[in-house]
């Protein structure tokens, strides 16, 4: 073959990853997380401060760990697609309260509902950390041994609900 | 109405694009003389009417016409005038109008800068710079037009993003856009040389000044965007290798490997068709800068707001650019003849040594910015390339090119003798040796690394200094007697050396503190110490600040307050941080405000940066290398001699 | 006088940096510089003033005192955000082309360099040697005309 041939034919190639790059999402960070087990525990909950909460205590169960705050704008944007989720009783969403404060946090589930089974209030913010938390909200689905299963990141949409949650939480929970 | 008569004079740019496009390069192959002719007057309409599509903007900003979506998203009823101006170029819309000036500009300078060139090749190079300029016109037209009205309009802008109202605004662009636009000139160049089967030394000869202004206007962009950067956005980091700064760099590694290259076509006419390869490549790795800045595919702080489907027209308008002009040069490139014969050993094959580094160092930046886009376009995980990858990984090129700068200026054309060369180069070696090994010792903590860079940079300035003078001595006459393009090259390489030794020296001696302090307390940065006595509110004319004083003295001394701010624009609730720097040239005592802690303290970075204004001196000194060689006699034509040839060709014909 | 240099030369090279005296927090910047910024748009644990890069910071300061080493810390960020958070890509089999690559391009650039100089070289000689037989050609008949004889 012509060997000026070459630069046209490594053009395009790379053109084509560069025309794939316009379908990926660079910003959007997976969780190493994924089928390892949810990291422990032991955080005071949100609505009784004596009591505290661990991971073990749901052993057994399937369950959701929603990340959101008061001053969070998108966890308001997705919180009436939480409260529905919990209306269904397919699966207990456990809150975690995310470097917020404990009276504005109450304030905001009085004013905009609680969906939760309960909250816990992770004021420094260590347990997301350990959960390669990086924005809010996050939600973690775990499943019986207590292993995550998956990571959604960003507020929760109905359509994830529909296509993505529910079908994985149903076939974990058999 | 201003507006539209500014949209209007873009949607005509284009008719006239295309048409000089259409008709200049059909002339050239059929040799029509008329059609030909039309070439120069359609650059210098176009670039009329640009003009006006710009002034039309630029009054839009300046009237606060917030009924122009671009203007309602990048002004404020408070922001100041000359702000108000850079913001035309603020946005993506505007910033591609600026561009379109830069194009369209250029492509005047050639029709006017060409008289002794032949009537056929500056309508092929004139034809191609109209194509080039068609397709962005349509991107502007048809994506990102910035005359797009809002109806109702609102009754205040959104503000331009406080990180650009700054001084930097109104200068990086502008510079930057004159390099990038400025590489498509020799690449019209390449494509008219190609087109007409001919490739010569002269072709050469003639592309070599305008590679050379672009250059250096990109040199001084890219010095400008990091100095920009490292004041602006509060860390003291003047280079991060992040995608939209190696979208800038990569073109300009490759820019240096083309001037380089020129020197050897012109003065040898070999190597032709890999000259002609690095000039397409230029101004291509421009315009794949420009789509990585502005395509959403890499995630950086400087990239411009996104919309994917501008990603994809850039996309076609760089495939179609670089894929045509990729396929003409397998189709023409083989017939393009040999050229003069040199030995393995000469000042051709040490240029082409020259060339190969610089092309393996853009080669290796562009491996490392695009490698997380590979990884994730194969389903193979997310990655990150940052500064430890790139600085790995160019150091060690650059240490050969640094080396091979004192060599290639002594080395004869055609045949050099090793042993000759070296005998010159003892005296470089050895004070490059000594000064490398004694600089940090003398700064009082030995570095490798310091010493590596200082040798180097020593190596280079006194192989330049020896030049000179040696030549001085040879041709009897004084420093400014001397040819300005050779001159020139070692006011470059000097440039370089300075940079060099800016950043070996802040690299090793820098310090940083991230502290707390309360009004009272004293921090000691390069043997200078800085009292925190408080923070007080200072309104601006866009905005609220929290500034702080500093005192800064020295053995007991008091020599000047600082003030580091941090503000709020009425705008925007994110808070802004403006650096406050003491500078004397040979270091920076660098203050930022971070966040205000209980009981009146602040936590406050603190930086003390040696020699870190050399790093920009340095690219100034490149740039005016640059200067001094387009500025060469040959280029300029006298009165004279203009004369005189025209004689010549009335008597002859 | 060669080998002096040379010596001399490694033993500049070999010294050791002469550490200040160790200091935590520019360790903990150190590690932090080569850490990503997940929720900045490209930027170092280090530079950012994020609260994730505050509380990252703070973690990080702690782990140093509590005495881990700089290679446990990262794989303490790399076990929680995975190897996007690292600005120095780990060296393993999908990385191999991006910390190898540089090296094989200047072995290439230089090969293809010397090959085509040498080739180049036996080009140019070839089209001299016809040049020369054919001025030799020209000669002769040259001589053929004005004298009317053959050689």
């Amino acid at each position: 073959m012509n060997r000026f041939l070459w630069p046209l034919v490594g053009f395009i190639a790379l053109v084509s990853f560069l025309a794939v790059g316009l379908t990926l999402r660079p910003s959007e960070v997976p969780s190493p997380l994924i089928d390892k087990p949810a990291p422990n525990f032991t955080l005071p909950q949100l609505a009784s401060p004596e009591q505290t909460f661990s991971p073990e205590g749901m052993k057994g169960k399937v369950w959701l760990l929603n990340v959101w705050a008061s001053w969070c704008y998108a966890c308001l944007e997705e919180h009436p697609v939480i409260m529905d989720l919990a209306k269904t009783h397919a699966v207990p969403i456990v809150g975690l309260n995310y470097k917020d404060v404990r009276s504005e946090a109450l304030a905001w589930l009085e004013r905009h509902g609680d969906a939760y089974t309960l909250s816990v209030s992770d004021t420094q913010g260590r347990v997301g950390i350990d959960f390669g938390v990086y924005g809010v909200p996050e939600t973690f689905v775990i499943d019986k041994a207590g292993v995550i299963r998956y990571k959604h990141i960003g507020a929760v949409t109905p359509s994830a609900v529909r296509d993505t949650l529910l079908p994985l939480i149903r076939e974990l929970q058999q | 109405m201003i507006p539209e008569i500014g949209h209007f004079s873009l949607i005509l740019t284009l008719f006239v694009a295309l048409a000089q496009g259409g008709f200049a390069l059909a002339g050239a192959a059929n040799g029509n003389a008329r059609w030909i002719a039309f070439a120069r007057p359609a650059a210098r309409v176009q670039f009329l009417l640009i003009i006006i599509s710009f002034a039309s903007l630029a009054w839009a900003f300046v009237a606060k016409d917030f009924s122009v979506a671009y203007v309602a998203q990048n002004s404020h009823s408070q922001l100041p005038l000359f702000y108000r101006i850079a913001a035309v170029w603020g946005g993506h819309e505007g910033s591609l109008l600026l561009w379109m000036l830069m194009q369209t500009g250029w492509a005047y300078a050639v029709s006017v800068f060409s008289r002794q060139l032949p009537d056929a090749m500056v309508a092929r190079v004139l034809g191609v710079l109209g194509l080039v300029a068609a397709g962005f016109l349509l991107f502007v037209l048809l994506t990102s037009n910035p005359f797009e009205r809002l109806v109702p309009p609102p009754m205040e802008g959104l503000d331009l993003n406080p990180l650009l109202q700054d001084v930097g605004l109104i200068f990086h662009p502008p510079l930057l856009y004159m390099g990038y636009v400025g590489f498509s000139v020799v690449f019209a160049f390449a494509i008219a040389a190609l087109l007409a089967g001919q490739l010569d030394a002269t072709w050469a000869r003639w592309s070599r000044p305008w590679g050379t202004a672009a250059w250096l206007f990109l040199t001084l962009g890219i010095a400008l965007g990091s100095w920009w950067a490292y004041y602006e956005l509060g860390w003291g980091g003047w280079w991060f290798w992040d995608p939209v700064e190696n979208s800038s760099f990569i073109p300009w590694l490759v820019g240096t490997a083309l001037i380089h290259s020129l020197a050897v076509t012109e003065k040898r006419g070999s190597f032709k068709s890999w000259t002609v390869l690095l000039a397409i490549s230029t101004f291509s790795l421009s315009l794949l800068g420009a789509f990585l800045v502005r395509s959403g595919v890499l995630t950086s702080v400087h990239a411009f707001a996104t919309d994917p489907r501008r990603g994809v027209f850039i996309l076609l308008l760089f495939t179609v650019v670089v894929g045509s002009s990729l396929f003409l040069y397998a189709l023409r490139a083989p017939k393009v003849g040999l050229g003069g014969r040199f030995d393995l050993v000469s000042r051709e094959s040490l240029l082409l040594v020259n060339n190969v580094l610089m092309a393996v160092a853009a080669g290796s930046i562009i491996l490392g910015t695009l490698y997380p886009l590979f990884i994730d376009a194969l389903g193979l995980g997310k990655l990150s390339v940052g500064p430890p990858y790139f600085n790995a990984v160019f150091v060690p090129l650059m240490v050969p090119a640094l080396l091979l700068m004192a060599l290639g200026p002594i080395a004869n054309w055609k045949s050099a003798k090793v042993g000759a060369m070296l005998k010159r180069l003892y005296v470089p070696a050895a004070v490059a040796l000594g000064v490398g090994i004694a600089t940090p010792i003398a700064l009082g903590r030995w570095s490798p690394m310091v010493a590596l860079g200082i040798a180097l940079a020593t190596w280079i300035a006194t192989a330049v200094v020896i030049g000179i003078i040696e030549r001085m001595r040879a041709t009897r006459s004084g420093l400014l007697a001397q040819p300005r393009s050779w001159l020139g090259m070692h006011v470059a390489h000097l440039g370089i050396a300075v940079f060099v030794a800016g950043v070996a020296l802040v690299m090793g001696y820098e310090t940083e503190q991230d502290i707390r302090m309360a009004p009272g307390d004293t921090v000691t940065a390069g043997g200078y110490d800085l009292k925190f006595l408080g923070v007080r509110k200072t309104p601006g004319p866009n905005y609220v600040a929290d500034m702080g004083d500093i005192e800064m003295s020295r053995d007991g001394k008091i020599l000047r307050l600082l003030h580091p701010e941090k503000r709020t624009y009425t705008s925007s609730a994110m808070p802004m941080t403006e650096v406050a720097i003491d500078a004397n040239g040979l270091r920076h005592v660098y203050v930022a405000l971070g966040e205000p802690l209980a009981d009146g303290a602040w936590s406050i970075r603190v930086y003390y940066k040696p020699f870190v204004d050399w790093i920009w001196g340095g690219c100034i000194l490149m740039a005016l290398g640059g200067l001094l060689a387009i500025s060469d006699r040959r280029y300029r034509l006298k009165k004279r001699e203009r004369r005189a040839s025209s004689k010549l060709a009335e008597a002859t014909s | 006088m060669k080998r002096l240099w040379m010596a001399l030369l490694c033993a500049v090279i070999a010294m050791p940096s002469w550490a200040t005296a160790s200091n935590s927090e520019k360790r903990m910047l150190d590690i932090a510089a080569e850490l990503r910024c997940l929720v900045c748009q490209n930027e170092s644990i280090a530079a950012s003033r994020a609260d994730l890069a505050v509380d990252l910071r703070q973690q990080i300061r702690e782990q140093i005192q509590a005495g881990r080493s700089d290679a446990e810390i990262r794989a303490y960020m790399v076990q929680r955000y995975g190897d996007f958070v690292l600005y120095r890509p780990p060296f393993k089999a999908t990385t191999l082309l991006l910390w190898l690559g540089p090296a094989l391009l200047l072995l290439f650039g230089l090969i293809v360099l010397a090959v085509s100089l040498i080739r180049r070289k036996q080009r140019v000689m070839n089209a001299l040697l016809s040049e020369e037989e054919r001025e030799r050609a020209d000669a002769l008949l040259q001589h053929t005309i004005s004298t009317g004889k053959e050689p």
